[in-house]
């Protein structure tokens, strides 16, 4: 892995993170599968794309690409709170329609972004190499994002939308508004992940209709990295365990594309990836990691 | 316990890193062979024989891999994150030239980079990607091949058979974007032809039959271009040309076994091998922001003599002569 290749690693990773923020949020936090992600992650970067290309202020099309992306969160909660669509099925619903939604917004598959002005072309000046760059940005929104999350997920809203999720009849008894909050924790999960979609588009120079497949597997993965490698209680600790989770993700991808040094084949990368994430998270808890895997197998 | 774990978890991330480093230097120490990065976004029959097309070429060249060359492939499988990613690694790697297949690929690295030489291939539409400002001069570090349909080479080819002809009917499906960039280009091509265009939209492949009788007693003959929607049902097509004699010309060359009397196709391995000659020249010194980009030459010609008959016209023997394949 060179320099580019590990900044690179980390730049996507912290934009991933958003997603697994996201997801940290609907399904960890909100008890809510939701797979609106594959959806809404394309969504934030067709909205920020077709509104940069044409000339939109980038920073506005950003927030215009997490409104969308709260949109969309909040038709999966309705279908689920109002109509009463069990909520796997709800998300698949918003999911398939974006892919239409989707290619309607950009007009065709494929928005370039390549030399449009983007939310990093003012700091594009100030002499830093955009290989360092563009991770130091993204990692300051990142962190921004991780502070404002922490700090919302302990006011009384967060606290309203922690207790829908751990145990929906106590909350109600309680005197919350449980659909409220189911409501307002999806709008808030998929603005983050389309706030993701958007950047990834505006760092890499393009919005395509395929970059929102497996997002959720991602984030998920992401998620539960984070929870194995850092395990922590506190919800602050949580959330920057997933961005770190993510960041590991990147890097185990980052760390398969140099496995031509073992033998392997460009088409083992997804292989390699898997078991790097697999030892990963299987490695630090065991004295024994044989053991442990017999263990775990006599356990199941 | 949180913190052993931490710290194991801490410690397997620092040996990584020690390893990739371990490995880049490796990678960047060895210079003398010339070094060229090739990534496709996903694994496809296509898109590997385009890649194949452009070692053989490179070795036809004189670039042998192994001896006079460091080949180095790398896929997304599918994912644009992953293509992204692979993009930094060639651009930290700095190869002599990169070469993308596809155009989320093709984006990714020229994304990337503002200096290393991109050769990209198997884009539709370049200019539209933003790959490159222009297709004659790119300037910059770019340069590459569109895998569009040759529609100068089509329209030729129905000159050259049906010399009269004066207005061509086209069966399009609006809401396909490669459909709707050839439509583009057939407006653009056409009048230097001595045709004028009549378009038909079929945006189901349930219209395309109603589209084909629209088109009756307005053209001389009917084009169907590289259209999923319109190939799907081009037996309707051909059932219309048949009926009124109208003789069906197609972009693809499957379609002359179903009834079309002519198409002049290509492959994407033919088209690596040109690519591969960019890249030659590219290793030879020449900047890709002078080379033009370039759209298919190599083509095959299949013909359809019985398909023609039915529908009125006899092909010219020098046609017959030239097609890679005769059905019927």
């Amino acid at each position: 892995m060179n320099q580019v290749a590990l900044f690179g690693a980390i730049e996507i990773g912290l934009i991933y993170g958003l997603v697994a923020l996201g997801v940290l949020l609907s399904f960890r936090v909100l008890n809510f599968p939701d797979l609106t992600v594959d959806g809404s992650f394309p969504l934030g970067a067709a909205v920020a794309a077709s509104a940069i290309v044409n000339g939109t202020n980038p920073y506005f099309a950003t927030l215009l690409a997490i409104l969308a992306g709260a949109l969309a969160g909040l038709v999966t909660a309705l279908l689920n709170v109002r109509f009463r669509i069990l909520h796997l099925l709800a998300s698949i619903l918003t999911m398939i329609a974006l892919f239409s939604i989707n290619l309607r917004i950009m007009g065709r598959p494929n928005v370039a972004l390549l030399g449009e002005p983007t939310v990093l072309t003012p700091f594009e000046g100030l002499g830093v190499r955009s290989m360092l760059l563009r991770p130091a940005l993204v990692g300051i929104a990142v962190a921004l994002v991780m502070l404002l999350l922490t700090r919302f997920l302990a006011s009384d809203y967060g606290l309203a939308l922690r207790a829908t999720g751990a145990n929906p009849r106590m909350a109600r008894a309680q005197g919350i508004a449980t659909g409220r909050a189911i409501c307002l924790g999806m709008a808030l999960s998929n603005a983050l992940v389309a706030l993701a979609g958007a950047l990834f588009a505006q760092t890499n120079g393009f919005a395509d209709i395929t970059i929102g497949t497996g997002t959720i597997v991602v984030g998920l993965a992401a998620v539960i990295i984070g929870e194995t490698l850092l395990p922590a209680r506190r919800l602050g600790a949580a959330v920057v365990a997933t961005v770190l989770g993510s960041i590991l993700y990147r890097l185990a991808v980052a760390f398969a594309l140099n496995a031509h040094v073992l033998g392997l084949e460009a088409s083992d990368l997804n292989l390699v990836t898997a078991v790097l994430v697999g030892v990963a998270l299987v490695l630090p808890g065991a004295r024994d990691p044989l053991r442990t895997l017999l263990g775990r197998r006599a356990r199941a | 316990m949180l913190s052993r774990r931490t710290f194991a978890g801490a410690a397997l991330l620092g040996a990584a890193l020690g390893l990739a480093a371990a490995v880049g230097a490796s990678v960047t120490a060895a210079e003398q062979p010339k070094t060229v990065a090739v990534t496709a976004i996903v694994e496809h029959p296509a898109l590997d024989a385009a890649r194949k097309g452009i070692k053989d070429e490179l070795a036809a060249e004189g670039y042998l891999e192994g001896r006079d060359l460091k080949l180095e492939f790398e896929s997304a499988q599918g994912s644009p994150a992953t293509a992204a990613q692979i993009a930094q690694k060639f651009v930290g790697e700095k190869p002599d030239v990169i070469v993308p297949i596809s155009t989320p690929s093709a984006q990714a690295v020229v994304g990337a980079t503002k200096s290393i030489p991109v050769v990209f291939t198997a884009v539709t539409d370049p200019v539209g990607a933003k790959l490159v400002p222009n297709l004659e001069h790119p300037g910059g570090n770019v340069t590459g091949m569109s895998d569009l349909s040759p529609i100068r080479l089509h329209l030729d080819l129905i000159k050259e058979i049906m010399p009269k002809a004066t207005h061509l009917g086209v069966i399009y499906n609006p809401g396909e974007a490669n459909s709707m960039t050839l439509l583009n280009l057939l407006q653009k091509e056409a009048p230097g032809h001595g045709l004028s265009l009549v378009g038909a939209p079929a945006p189901r492949s349930a219209d395309v039959l109603a589209a084909a009788q629209s088109l009756v007693g307005d053209v001389d003959a009917i084009y169907v271009p590289t259209d999923n929607t319109v190939v799907t049902a081009l037996e309707a097509i051909v059932k219309i040309g048949t009926d009124n004699q109208l003789p069906v010309f197609a972009g693809d060359t499957d379609s002359v076994p179903r009834g079309a009397i002519a198409a002049l196709g290509f492959n994407y391995y033919d088209l690596g091998r040109q690519t591969g000659k960019i890249v030659a020249r590219v290793l030879k010194g020449e900047k890709p922001g002078d080379l033009p980009v370039e759209s298919i030459k190599t083509t095959q010609l299949f013909v359809n003599p019985g398909a023609a008959k039915a529908m009125g016209i006899t092909l010219p023997d020098s046609v017959i002569k030239r097609a890679k394949v005769v059905v019927g």
